[in-house]
């Protein structure tokens, strides 16, 4: 199996309004993974689907979205360009992705939800869409201004790597993001290769603060192992074949 | 859409197990000819047409996915494998589209290998197994008995008559069997020639007819459900050839600095939203050998859901040399799909070789005892008493495992000292002190030279 690193940058899920924009896989493969992941600890068995009917999920499926843009029937809305028009335009900044996040994530009026988080699920998938390295740091920065600055919400975003990767808009964009993130979270399989029983290892960075003071970033790394609907972590070398 | 299973409103809390298992919707689908419902995700599934892949895939191609063929030099075994789908889609009754730059569909489909019924391939099988017996004979003594009680790669003939079927390289389908297969094809010459100029998109004009073609189909023909009158539901199998080679008008294999590295990618993305959306599945071939770009590969096999990469041995040195004398190249797994569960059905044995014995293509785990002659991990004068011929210490006698053992526990335990301690190679006077201490900081992670002297460091 490949080597896959993903890196995601979160602070503190605050719940309640979430906005999911989700580029390259569907819809109910994205809403069973999120059911599972969150544990009834902390949750009690949120359903996405009622979320989405209340208008607290806004979930922006990229496959559909770019169907509609490019097969879509010629009547155009007014007012209403699609989010992902940078395909078809040769401008490649995400100025109307950035408009939609920004109109789903600001309350309208009635709603009281507070503390946005915004989910971009492969962040890489837009440069293999054409949008420049540039053009997607933008929309992260203007992004966390909206929803981190603003609103006081947050954002996790998700990118591959890969460690002797040639794709250098793919390293530049995965550099800038780690350099700005509060916390990051470095998913990679085993230096020793594949193994049955522990799948691989995440490696949590919390970053101390991001101005330049003496503290250390705070390092943990733990191993994990997949299972079909839960994923067990543990501390390094203590698996439970191990034990 | 019928393809992707409900998400359903469930509520799964602690204790409530109101769970809707995916397989519910999966056996409502099971009515489609030659495909059937995955346990794991309840996605259904379709054969590739080489029952050995569909194992190395976790069960076959998943309705809705796309898989990547990766192909060898020549692209001959990835030519041989885009007709064994086709060929798999004609015996279920599935309908075709074909799209291709080079050859005609009409030819490719002219030439897809003929489906070996009951009766004949277990006397093929039989042929062929008694042909290797012979061959093997000697060799099987040689395998050590721990590896005998592996599991084969191949998936046993007997059963699976329904879905997977063998086909014969060396006979042509009979025209007769296409008689009731509706197939479209998309051959790039003729489009370019017929159809005025196509909303592009920023995306290469060819890519962007073919892009056309498949959603016309898909959604004349109602494989996305659109046509509620359609009772008897059907799967569109969607091949095509050598794509982003030079006749597609991509670049990316001739240049290293390509004009619009984006074209195949974002072909990619939007096949992948009209496979998602309908009743189908892919199958393409890409020369990725020929790429030099390798960003652009890696993006590909990010965006795929399979990707398996042939590379053949033909005019490599593997060619001749004797450890692979059985297999033709071999065969790596570059991505496995995720659907609907968090864990992939990944096999456990990674390395896996093809060969194409006289009338059959196979996938096989290769034989572990081949990389263990490559890498030589067996200390000098173990690996002369071996080669010998009758020797006492041939595998699977009683010596060779015992002098495995304690020669294995013996490196071991010398091998984590070494890491543990970061101790030099040679055993000094003084150093036996540490040898056995607990683990301590060095200072400049070096070892202190202290010959004579016992310091103790903290």
């Amino acid at each position: 199996m490949q080597e896959e690193m993903a890196e995601t940058k979160l602070k503190s899920i605050s719940e309640l309004l979430t906005l999911i924009v989700n580029l390259p896989t569907a819809v109910a493969k994205h809403f069973s993974k999120c059911r599972v992941l969150w544990t009834p600890k902390i949750h009690q068995g949120m359903s996405l689907t009622a979320a989405k009917e209340r208008g607290q999920l806004v979930f922006l499926e990229g496959l559909k979205s770019c169907l509609d843009l490019l097969f879509g029937e010629k009547e155009k809305q007014s007012g209403q360009p699609s989010p992902l028009q940078f395909i078809s335009e040769s401008a490649s900044n995400l100025k109307a992705l950035f408009d939609f996040v920004r109109t789903s994530v600001t309350p309208a009026g009635s709603e009281s939800w507070k503390g946005p988080v915004l989910l971009v699920d492969d962040l890489s998938v837009l440069l293999s869409l054409g949008a420049t390295p540039v053009a997607v740091l933008d929309f992260i920065h203007y992004c966390r201004v909206t929803v981190c600055s603003q609103l006081k919400g947050n954002i996790v975003v998700l990118v591959h790597s890969n460690e002797d990767s040639e794709d250098e808009e793919n390293e530049l964009v995965v550099n800038s993001l780690c350099h700005h993130s509060d916390l990051i979270l470095w998913v990679e399989g085993l230096a020793t290769g594949f193994c049955k029983d522990v799948h691989g290892q995440i490696k949590i960075i919390r970053r101390a603060s991001l101005e330049l003071t003496a503290e250390q970033d705070l390092v943990q790394i733990y191993q994990y192992k997949i299972q079909d609907k839960n994923v067990t972590f543990f501390a390094r070398g203590l698996s439970a074949a191990v034990l | 859409m019928a393809a992707a299973p409900a998400a359903g409103g469930t509520v799964r809390g602690r204790g409530a197990i109101s769970f809707q298992r995916k397989a519910a919707a999966g056996s409502r689908l099971a009515a489609v000819a030659g495909t059937r419902p995955s346990v794991r995700h309840g996605q259904l599934l379709l054969s590739s047409g080489l029952p050995s892949l569909d194992c190395v895939l976790g069960g076959g191609v998943a309705v809705g996915t796309l898989l990547l063929i990766e192909e060898d030099k020549y692209g001959l075994y990835s030519n041989l494998l885009f007709k064994y789908f086709l060929a798999e889609g004609v015996v279920c009754g599935h309908d075709l589209f074909v799209a291709s730059a080079k050859e005609h569909p009409d030819n490719i489909l002219k030439e897809l290998p003929a489906p070996l019924l009951d009766d004949t391939y277990r006397n093929e099988l039989a042929e062929e197994a008694t042909a290797v017996k012979s061959e093997d004979f000697e060799d099987s003594m040689k395998i050590a008995w721990r590896y005998q009680n592996l599991p084969k790669m191949e998936a046993s003939p007997t059963t699976s008559t329904k879905f997977g079927h063998y086909y014969d390289v060396s006979k042509t389908m009979s025209p007769e069997l296409f008689q009731s297969i509706k197939w479209h094809s998309f051959y790039l010459p003729e489009e370019l020639s017929l159809q005025p100029e196509v909303k592009t998109c920023n995306v290469n004009s060819a890519y962007a007819r073919l892009l056309q073609s498949i959603q016309r189909i898909i959604y004349q023909e109602g494989f996305d459900g659109s046509d509620p009158q359609k009772k008897q539901k059907n799967i569109l199998r969607i091949g095509i050839q050598s794509l982003g080679s030079m006749l597609w008008g991509d670049d990316i294999c001739s240049s290293d600095t390509p004009e619009d590295i984006h074209s195949l990618t974002k072909f990619l993305y939007v096949l992948r939203g009209l496979l998602r959306k309908s009743l189908s599945a892919c199958i393409i071939t890409v020369p990725s050998h020929l790429i030099q770009n390798k960003a652009i590969m890696e993006r590909v096999t990010n965006l795929s859901d399979m990707v398996v990469g042939l590379e053949s041995f033909i005019g490599s040195e593997r060619e001749t040399n004797p450890l692979y004398k059985d297999y033709h190249g071999l065969v790596h797994v570059h991505q496995i799909p995720r659907l609907n569960s968090l864990i992939c059905d990944v096999s456990d044995t990674k390395d896996l070789a093809f060969r194409l014995k006289r009338k059959l293509f196979t996938i096989e785990w290769v034989q572990d005892n081949y990389l263990r002659q490559e890498r030589n991990i067996y200390p000098a004068g173990f690996s002369y008493l071996l080669k010998q011929k009758d020797s006492a210490w041939g595998e699977g006698s009683l010596q060779h495992s015992t002098f495995l053992m304690s020669f294995l526990a013996k490196a071991t335990a010398f091998a984590s000292r070494l890491v543990r301690h970061s101790e030099p190679h040679k055993q000094t006077g003084s150093g036996r002190i540490r040898q056995t201490a607990e683990l301590r900081m060095w200072c400049y992670g070096h070892r202190q030279e202290a010959p004579g002297l016992l310091v103790i460091s903290t």
